[in-house]
């Protein structure tokens, strides 16, 4: 294997696996959930990705493997991540709402409601007359 | 040098895994249970990928794809059953 290619597996390596550290230690850090929800959804995830391109990079240059499966994983996750802490988040804001949860005080403070006359949608019945609504059928 | 990487690398993972379970295990409310547990799953994910590059072989490759899908769709799956107590309606 050649230096350059050497170069930029330690260096993806150490910037992945810095990463998804930062990530687990702003779960363990942070002090409210929903701001909890940041690390492992953002640091987390680009750490994975970065990781999986220095398994791509290595394969390619030990064995002449040139493919790219590697990044199907990555592509999957940086799909369903968002949609996993849309979900949690959604769990949080209803558990907050019939009062299962004490907020502690966070540095962001509490969400600021969406407008004066409507409030988040998870809260409300579904619309009819929009488009994806499953109120129309 | 990529060994030594490798290494370190596996070690902050498993540190990583650590916190996790810290958090799994102290809570406090049931949205971070489900956090750490989606975190875990990434962070194995991220741990397979590495074992194989250590032993230079391609065959944990299906297995971290397998995890990301399952893990995703326990996921889901946990935070329907909070929201709706139930999970297909």
């Amino acid at each position: 294997m050649n230096v350059v290619a050497e170069v930029i597996v330690t260096a993806l390596l150490l910037l992945g696996a810095g990463f998804v550290l930062i990530g687990s230690w702003g779960l363990v850090r942070l002090p409210t959930t929903m701001e909890r929800l940041h690390g492992p959804t953002k640091a987390t995830t680009l750490g994975l990705g970065a990781l999986l391109l220095a398994s791509v990079t290595c394969f390619y240059a030990r064995f002449g493997m040139g493919t790219a499966h590697e990044l199907l994983i990555s592509l999957f996750l940086f799909i369903t991540a968002p949609i996993s802490a849309n979900m949690i988040a959604k769990v949080h804001l209803h558990r907050v709402r019939i009062g299962a949860i004490a907020e502690p005080d966070s540095i962001a403070g509490a969400p600021p409601r969406p407008s004066d006359d409507a409030d988040w949608a998870t809260f409300e019945a579904p619309r009819r007359h929009t488009p994806s609504s499953t109120a129309n059928t | 040098m990529i060994a030594v990487a490798l290494h370190i690398a596996a070690g902050a993972v498993a540190l990583a895994l650590a916190m996790n379970v810290w958090r799994l295990l102290r809570g406090p409310a049931l949205g971070d249970r489900i956090v750490a547990l989606d975190t875990m799953v990434i962070n194995a994910i991220a741990m397979i990928v590495l074992i194989g590059m250590i032993g230079g072989t391609d065959i944990y490759f299906e297995a971290a794809l397998l995890l990301a899908m399952v893990g995703f769709v326990s996921t889901i799956a946990f935070c329907k059953f909070v929201l709706r107590g139930d999970i297909v309606e």
